[in-house]
């Protein structure tokens, strides 16, 4: 075990990320925009029921980047900049749905679930995001990082 | 129609070079509200090693569904794109992308399963640099949603 390659303050178990999110038709749209994915259940309330959708969702893409966006800033304070993303991994479980009107709240968190495993300097965190109604919108949410 | 088992291990044609811009890069960071400075400020990114702004961690996405609609549009397929859901998603990393990176991907069907008259489609993209050195891989699972729906 190499602990000095470990800032000394992490142990399984910690919240090490925790942020509130909002979002808008108007995220969709610009998510639309910066990934190239268009399809329309993103932005028609009209194509998104004759789908047999409660509404217009977000993307399942916008919700996995939205979750690791903090993970990304945790690691480069905790590490100086020096940590890096070895993997990133999602389950879509539940839709994000959001109102024409005002946003939906959506909260991220990210726990140590594994410490120098497989590797020292390893840390495996595993992720969450709920909506404001408490629902619980990706399984399996993984990132490893490595800390040197 | 259901998905044909035997596209497990058909490779792609790779795709064309895809440059990774620097407002890109910002672009898909204001959308994934990625406020690490790295995504945003040269300097922060070439003081911590990197030569450009490094993009957000899901931004190979852009990529990969380059090598999707290759494998959605291909004939014997049987992909019916209307009722695909994207069921998991997965990224393997040997280095962040950086503004400046020139991209080729690459896609390999891994699996096609069958459950409960859905079928799943498994594929992973690999994407390269102009060094022919591996950057990352996005892995994704589709699932296509059966007739009775």
């Amino acid at each position: 075990m190499s602990a000095a390659n470990r800032a000394p303050e992490i142990s399984v178990g910690d919240v090490v990320v925790h942020k509130d999110c909002a979002l808008s038709r108007e995220s969709l749209v610009r998510y639309a925009g910066a990934s190239g994915d268009f399809n329309p259940i993103h932005y028609r309330d009209d194509i998104a029921s004759s789908v047999g959708l409660e509404g217009v969702l977000a993307h399942g893409m916008l919700t996995m980047g939205l979750a690791i966006s903090p993970v990304s800033s945790w690691l480069a304070q905790v590490t100086s900049g020096r940590g890096q993303l070895v993997s990133y991994q999602v389950r879509f479980t539940k839709p994000v749905y959001v109102p024409a009107h005002g946003t939906v709240g959506v909260q991220v968190s990210a726990t140590v679930a594994k410490l120098d495993d497989p590797a020292p300097g390893r840390v495996t965190l595993n992720l969450s995001v709920t909506t404001e109604a408490g629902a619980s919108v990706l399984g399996k949410a993984l990132a490893v990082v490595s800390l040197s | 129609m259901s998905v044909n088992p035997a596209l497990v291990d058909v490779v792609f044609e790779p795709t064309e070079s895809y440059v990774v811009g620097r407002e890109k890069i910002r672009e898909f960071a204001a959308a994934v509200l990625a406020d690490d400075p790295s995504h945003w400020d040269v300097e922060v990114a070439r003081s911590r090693g990197f030569a450009d702004l490094v993009a957000p961690p899901t931004f190979p996405v852009v990529i990969q569904d380059k090598t999707l609609q290759q494998l959605l549009s291909h004939p014997g397929a049987g992909i019916d794109f209307s009722r695909v859901v994207h069921g998991d998603q997965r990224f393997e990393y040997s280095r962040p992308v950086v503004a400046g990176d020139e991209l080729v991907a690459t896609l390999r069907v891994t699996k096609v399963q069958s459950l409960g008259g859905h079928s799943m489609v498994t594929s992973e993209s690999a994407m390269t640099d102009t060094a022919g050195e591996h950057v990352v891989t996005a892995i994704s699972t589709l699932v296509v949603r059966g007739d009775e729906g």
